[in-house]
């Protein structure tokens, strides 16, 4: 964000400067300048030094630990109170204090709503994308459809599913098989056309059959579409497994605890919970992410330069 | 001039031909999905009818109990032509506007009322969210230490469910101070104090796409342009200016389309935990709680057509803005 005429000292000058200002009219804000200031200044000398592999996982701990640490000093230093924003070191405290609670509601909602719902609803969409694949009149008919579909709040089928299928988990899976379904298709659709024409007459050329020429051309190209639906896809599992619970569940699972505790103004444990989610959110996408880069590492998007 | 006209000409003809090629697939796809639906409605709805033909004691052939399965007040699932017929009642069958203690308010049984109080906060929450993108991806295209630092943070945001959030940024946000002071200063009504939270959130859940699709349409100039813009001994700012933004302007439009639909989906669900008594969102909540299957589902094809008619609308700002900056489709 550097302009071009802004000398190299420029942005620390510019940091000293504020921090200057801010000590006189207000000593907490000077605080909390100085070290945004000083974990940005390390960050950057330490991205424009190397690209190497240790500082690309230390710049952005150190940035998100410079977050953390901040969000500590605003709500100490202002003394902000508890139903707006608890601190981290509460959450924390509320994490440990509530495993038992915690690991209940994410057995309850990740492990069978989400990722049940996940299986299913990608498991199917990947199938009927193979089922469609022969018919170009029906990939013709169901692209745009399904793009359309992959664009609307398909969260609002909640309340509907959970008539449906009652407050158990099976609700919950439902929304989410509905949720990832188109999305997996269109993605999975697109992958199995990605093969080269060229490359498809080779395989006939060795007379192929279409399971040979589906196993070994059609599946490896397709996988990096795969691996972006299904990327895209567990972001939304968790949405839906979540979403879902609002509309009636049994006395566990995350949405519900989101909604009770919300009522009774424990915001340290709504906050825990959704650390939970984040946490299983970030895992869930960078299991999937792994995989794409242990089968797609011929890929140019996964080469390193 | 007549040359240019004899060019477009054929183009012109591809496209009604791709057209009427798109359009019969389209169609069955769709013709199938309604026949589906109308299967599945009769399906799931026969057990109800056929247990009040039990307890009343009445005779009936099948057809009367096709149609009796398909006008049920509150079917299990409704059929499309109840849907449809709920959907025209509550937005031409019902004045957009009403008399209440002597001044015209807004209708609370009109669905295009509802609409209009989800797809405002739409709109504010997918300006505020794909302006900070556009900014953001400027700031990582410009300076290595943001690219290694914000972009990890930016993708591990997104995996975090919005909804957990929803609940707390109402709580906050309508607990900020200056927020409140504002309202009692006159500066904002309370109606827009409610509609605050709702757009923080749909902009939360639309920047991300513009981020991801600015950084790589800022990143899409060729090695060539930028030597020639360095030969040119063109500054960082006009650089961008001239040619980084200019390349981007496709990556952002695709973007905007995914992010205007998120933004609907992120204003919808951040009406479910508040209790609004206003907006899509919160007729899905009360249909829920009511049982109200047809009003669900009508509130759900409200909101389809919200998101089709915001894509659509982005989609023609796009069309027009390459064609002026001399695109050729």
């Amino acid at each position: 964000m550097r302009a071009a005429s802004l000398p190299p000292w420029g942005l620390p000058a510019l940091g000293a400067g504020l921090i200057a200002l801010a000590l006189v009219s207000d000593t907490r804000l000077a605080v909390i300048l100085a070290v945004w200031f000083g974990a940005w200044a390390l960050n950057a000398a330490l991205a424009n030094r190397s690209g190497a592999g240790a500082t690309r996982l230390v710049v952005p701990v150190i940035f998100g630990v410079t977050l953390l640490v901040l969000w500590e000093l605003v709500v100490q230093l202002y003394q902000i109170s508890f139903v707006i924003l608890p601190a981290p070191s509460a959450i924390w405290a509320r994490m440990v204090t509530e495993t038992p609670t915690l690991w209940a509601d994410f057995q309850q909602t990740i492990l069978k709503g989400a990722l049940a719902g996940y299986v299913m609803g990608c498991g199917a969409a990947f199938l009927a994308a193979l089922a469609i694949d022969r018919s170009a009149f029906l990939q013709r008919g169901l692209l745009p459809v399904g793009n359309f579909i992959a664009a609307l709040p398909i969260v609002g089928t909640a309340p509907i599913f959970v008539m449906w299928f009652g407050f158990g988990w099976q609700s919950k899976s439902a929304v989410v098989v509905a949720m990832v379904f188109f999305p997996m298709l269109v993605n999975c659709v697109q992958g199995f056309k990605a093969s080269d024409v060229m490359q498809r007459d080779l395989m006939r050329t060795y007379a192929a059959s279409y399971g040979q020429t589906l196993v070994k051309l059609r599946l490896p190209t397709a996988m990096p579409f795969i691996f972006n639906g299904l990327k895209i896809c567990t972001t939304l599992a968790l949405i839906g497994a979540i979403v879902a619970e609002f509309f009636g569940s049994p006395t566990v699972g995350m949405g519900f605890r989101i909604k009770i505790e919300m009522g009774r103004l424990a915001m340290d444990m709504v906050w825990a919970e959704i650390a939970v989610a984040a946490l299983a959110g970030s895992g869930f996408y960078g299991l999937v992410a792994l995989i794409e880069k242990r089968l797609t590492f011929w890929h140019p998007s996964q080469r390193r330069g | 001039m007549t040359a240019a006209a004899d060019i477009a000409r054929p183009r012109g003809l591809g496209a009604i031909s791709a057209l009427t090629g798109a359009v019969v697939p389209v169609l069955t796809v769709v013709l199938a999905i309604v026949a589906i639906w109308y299967a599945a409605s009769v399906m799931m709805n026969r057990a109800w009818t056929l247990d009040q033909i039990q307890r009343q004691g009445l005779e009936m052939t099948q057809a009367e109990i096709l149609t009796a399965a398909m006008t049920q007040e509150r079917p299990v699932l409704p059929a499309p032509h109840q849907v449809f017929a709920e959907i025209w009642n509550t937005t031409v069958g019902e004045p957009v506007m009403r008399e209440r203690r002597g001044q015209m308010q807004g209708n609370p049984r009109n669905l295009i009322f509802h609409a209009y109080h989800t797809l405002w906060p739409t709109i504010l929450g997918f300006g505020i969210g794909s302006f900070l993108g556009i900014l953001l991806a400027i700031g990582i295209v410009h300076s290595r230490a943001m690219d290694m630092s914000v972009m990890p943070w930016a993708i591990a945001s997104q995996t975090i469910p919005i909804l957990a959030i929803a609940p707390i940024i109402v709580v906050v946000v309508s607990n900020l101070p200056a927020l409140n002071s504002a309202v009692s200063a006159g500066w904002i009504s309370e109606d827009t104090k409610l509609l605050v939270p709702k757009a923080l959130i749909s902009s939360y859940l639309s920047f991300f796409p513009v981020v991801v699709g600015m950084v790589a349409g800022l990143r899409s100039p060729q090695a060539t342009d930028l030597d020639l813009m360095r030969t040119y001994s063109a500054s960082r700012s006009q650089t961008l200016w001239k040619l980084r933004l200019p390349a981007s302007v496709p990556f952002l439009f695709t973007s905007l389309k995914v992010s205007i639909a998120a933004a609907l989906v992120g204003t919808i669900v951040a009406e479910l935990p508040t209790g609004a008594r206003f907006g899509l969102g919160a007729r899905l909540l009360t249909g829920s709680y009511y049982g109200q299957t047809i009003q669900i589902w009508s509130a759900l094809f409200m909101a389809a057509i919200c998101a089709a008619a915001l894509v659509i609308l982005l989609g023609v700002i796009e069309k027009i803005t390459l064609r002026r900056m001399g695109a050729r489709s």
